[in-house]
């Protein structure tokens, strides 16, 4: 993404021998491409396998929060459908369809790229932040209900919003505060994996302001796009099994 | 003319300065840096063992307190673990010897590898800190609801630092995965490529796939330490045991991460001691991935004695049984290669003759460990500590050694005298055995792990144990002499001391910053050695 | 097998596919509101992977990787399955061995 890096000593490299798969000619090679790479379609390549290996880790990062999600749920699921009834469906839905759209956005851009359009890009890498930023600020308002009903687990914790406002029986005080530590951890890291998507939009916003990317150079924004929309498909996972539990009022499982 | 040639060439010598090490994205010089690193941690980690050791010479606790005896076990362990045996082989000896073994001129992302070492040193800086304030109390394991709300140790701040080494680990990882599959050289096809090579390749696989787990899980001890967030916590229905599922689907792979790169490195060692082609090569290739996908499957067998089903637990002690069979498909084709091979008498050899024997020694008795009604009489015993002990300091420490051996003159350039080699791996051999082998006796005798007490009849096996961890002390503080003293005084190494097949034997010694003189093309497989000649003249060096 | 060989996606795809998320978003939570018993979980998971799958292999262009691409993405998702499913053998059959408290 920066210059090209130079992990070689001093002097010309040697030409490869005849026959090798690919000779490296210093007079062609494209400015983007890193020495220790042959050809610019081997750096992409690796690059994408490398942005889906950490995808991996990504996915194994919060598969642990979701198998505590699972061991819960199935030694208390009247606890997660009194939990589930407190969240805002509304505004959770709202907030699945502003990610879809980021993610239209980010395809646009990469497609920008790879188009040539700088101003396609452009537009498209401002739109996406602006989606993102929008999920924070309706998480933002739905974190402030929470404090304000009395739902974060600790010692200002009470079943009161839960008994009262939704007219639910026999909450359980205990296990319905492993729900919202569940609720508050997942989408709370989801929500830090936002932030630093968008951070990381904003650095891509920059280098496409300057011009970077080309239709044969384009990978950082394609490999952050990637990134962007497995943050998406977390959601797309969070929002069915947080908020649409409790819906039908009934004691399904 | 020559010797000129290479000092200017070498990648220790250019470029010069303490910003061009620090700065670096050239992977030896990476590995040399985390070498240095490990080597500090791993004498903080003995510290800290030598601690119990002292404590054990007496059945009375009357050396530490019992908080401190806690922190001294659960520091040696955290330190060992996290920061010393997880990254040994793969970010010394595998980040300097992957990119050659693949005839390529580094890593695929070479400033992701110094980002790896920076967090390694951040995680170790944090470490650190948190043994200068007092250290942590709950085991290296850290289990819940002790870690969570019962330790007033920095129970936090340990959780980041081995998040911190954790992801560090994680991108060491990844890059020999996208290195493999990407940047091998022409006609190095999978099937010639080094044995070291597929078991850095299995062991970067785990630690993708576990890694996460393991940061999760500790991060959420945090959340519950610091935010009041419960999930582990009994009051609110949470279950301890959830943790140590969460905990152990990381730590039991972790382990294979600790052992694999150790195998890889004994596998070249044995075609390198005997001159010849390992036996069954895609075998011994195989189990590295098979060892590496079935050790995920495995986890409970550490959950026997908590409230985990019996059902559950009988579904991991078969599978447990069944991860032991692509290790002794190592073991045997290990021995195999060096029957009728024409097997040299230096220090690798002994290493790896160690290693053998004592892997096998471990690895049986983990056959113990993963039969539940045994497992009822001997866990948290110190026949646990002795098994995983034998794994990991008579297999991996020894494997990791051998390695630094057999691969140093082509690292540093120089040569270290063979005799003194040969008894560093005697000395150690020694005095682990005596470490160890008394604890396998005191473990089916019933004595607990973790305690700093223990009845008046154990003293003696307890002062042997002490005894030979006194030797392996030696040991290892006179091979950290000779192998500094050669970097100073040792003779120049040629390409090819052991006269050994292998690509990184084909550049100089040190290898030049960009690894190869002319890009290399393989044609042939690996250790293509001629048959073994009888009666030929055995290779010696100092 | 060259990423850049492969012709580059139309806007109609990908609004195309846009749709699709849009739709089965408002799906899953109308299914949501209805009361299907245990069926009600199959569904909202059997919504929620499609619409993973399409952004998957479209957005992300998984499509169009090469294999080994391909199975280090599902790779990911098999290991989370052991984690689930071997974690799960312990919960779902505590119970059997019929010991009071257990």
């Amino acid at each position: 993404m920066a210059e090209p890096s130079t992990p070689l000593g001093p002097g010309p490299l040697p030409a490869a021998p005849h026959g090798a798969a690919v000779a490296v000619d210093h007079a062609h090679h494209h400015p983007r491409l890193q020495h220790h790479f042959y050809s610019m379609e081997q750096q992409l390549e690796a690059s994408i396998l490398a942005m889906w290996v950490f995808l991996v880790t990504e996915i194994m990062f919060f598969g642990g929060l979701f198998m505590a999600y699972l061991v819960y749920r199935t030694l208390y699921p009247q606890s997660w459908l009194d939990g589930s009834s407190t969240l805002n469906v509304p505004l959770g839905a709202l907030n699945t369809f502003v990610l879809i759209c980021s993610s239209l956005t980010m395809v646009m851009s990469v497609r920008s790229a790879q188009v040539g359009s700088r101003r396609g890009q452009i537009v498209w890498l401002i739109g996406t932040i602006l989606f993102g930023t929008t999920f924070l600020v309706v998480k933002y308002f739905e974190y402030a209900a929470k404090f304000e009903h009395n739902l974060v687990p600790g010692p200002h914790f009470s079943t009161a919003y839960i008994v009262e406002h939704l007219g639910r029986t026999g909450v359980d005080p205990h296990s319905t505060q492993l729900f919202f530590s569940l609720y508050f951890i997942m989408t709370g890291i989801h929500a830090a994996h936002m932030v630093v998507g968008i951070g990381l939009m904003t650095v891509i916003l920059i280098m496409a302001w300057r011009g970077r990317f080309t239709p044969d150079y384009y990978g950082p924004i394609e490999v952050s796009g990637l990134y962007w929309h497995f943050v998406d498909i977390v959601w797309i996972f969070l929002f069915p099994l947080l908020y649409l539990l409790g819906l039908h009022g009934g004691h399904g499982a | 003319m020559h010797d000129t040639a290479i000092k200017r060439q070498s990648y220790l010598d250019a470029p010069y300065g303490i910003a061009a090490w620090l700065l670096t994205r050239d992977h030896k010089r990476i590995a040399m840096m985390y070498l240095i690193s490990i080597t500090v941690m791993f004498a903080m980690g003995g510290f800290f063992a030598s601690l119990v050791r002292l404590e054990l010479l007496t059945p009375r606790g009357d050396l530490l307190t019992p908080d401190l005896y806690n922190k001294a076990f659960s520091l040696h362990g955290i330190i060992m673990v996290f920061f010393f045996l997880v990254p040994s082989v793969p970010a010394t000896l595998g980040n300097f010897l992957i990119p050659i073994m693949c005839g390529t001129k580094d890593l695929a992302f070479p400033r992701i590898n110094l980002i790896s070492w920076y967090l390694y040193i951040i995680g170790a800086l944090i470490a650190l800190g948190v043994i200068a304030s007092g250290g942590v109390d709950t085991g290296w394991t850290f289990y819940t609801p002790y870690s969570t709300v019962g330790s007033q140790t920095p129970v936090t701040a340990a959780i980041i630092g081995v998040f911190i080494a954790g992801f560090s680990s994680i991108l060491t990882g990844f890059n020999f995965i996208v290195t493999v599959h990407r940047m091998r050289a022409p006609g190095l096809t999978w099937f010639r490529l080094p044995l070291f090579v597929w078991a850095n390749y299995a062991t970067s696989l785990v630690m993708i796939l576990g890694t996460p787990v393991v940061a999760i899980t500790v991060l959420l001890v945090g959340f519950e330490r610091t935010l009041g967030l419960g999930v582990f916590d009994p009051r609110l229905g949470g279950d301890p045991v959830l943790f140590q599922h969460l905990f152990w689907f990381y730590s039991h792979p972790a382990v294979y991460i600790m052992i694999l790169p150790g195998m890889g490195v004994i596998s070249e060692l044995v075609a390198g001691v005997s001159r010849k082609q390992v036996f069954g090569y895609s075998f011994v290739a195989f189990s590295s991935l098979a060892i590496a996908i079935l050790g995920f499957l495995v986890w409970g067998h550490h959950l026997f004695v908590s409230s985990q089903s019996i059902y559950a637990g009988m579904v991991f002690s078969i599978i447990t049984m069944l991860v032991a069979v692509p290790s002794a498909v190592k073991t045997f084709n290990w021995t195999v290669t060096m029957y009728k091979g024409s097997v040299t008498w230096e220090s690798p050899t002994y290493w790896v003759i160690g290693f053998v024997g004592l892997f096998l020694i471990g690895g049986l008795t983990g056959l113990f460990l993963a039969t539940l009604g045994l497992d009822i009489h001997l866990t948290d015993t110190y026949f646990v500590v002795a098994h995983f002990h034998y794994i990991m300091v008579g297999g991996m420490v020894m494997a990791f050694l051998g390695g630094l051996h057999f691969w140093w003159p082509k690292m540093t350039g120089r040569l270290y005298p063979d005799g003194f080699g040969k008894a560093g791996a005697i000395l150690v051999f020694t005095g682990f055995n005596l470490t160890f082998g008394p604890q396998f006796i005191l473990g089916y005798m019933g004595m607990p792990r973790r305690y700093h007490a223990y009845p008046d009849e154990w003293q003696v096996l307890n002062v042997l144990s002490t005894a030979g961890a006194s030797i392996l002390g030696l040991g290892y503080l006179l091979i950290f002499c000779y192998l500094t003293w050669s970097l100073f005084k040792g003779e120049r190494a040629s390409d090819n001391p052991w006269g050994v097949t292998g690509l990184e034997w084909e550049t100089t010694s040190p290898p030049p910053t960009f690894n190869f003189y002319t890009d290399p093309i393989v044609t042939e497989p690996p250790y293509h050695y001629k048959q073994p000649v009888p009666g030929r003249e055995a290779t010696t060096i100092g | 097998m060259s990423h850049t060989a492969h012709p580059i996606p139309s806007v109609r795809l990908y609004v195309t596919i846009w749709i699709t998320l849009g739709v089965l978003t408002g799906l899953t939570v109308l299914a949501g509101y209805q009361d299907f018993g245990f069926a009600n979980t199959v569904i909202a998971l059997a919504i929620a992977v499609t619409k993973a799958s399409l952004v998957v292999l479209f957005f992300m262009g998984v499509r169009h990787n090469t294999p080994l691409t391909k199975v280090t993405a599902i790779a990911g998702f098999v290991w989370l399955f052991i984690l689930f499913g071997l974690g799960m053998s312990d919960y779902l059959t505590r119970h059997w061995i019929g010991v009071p408290g257990r």
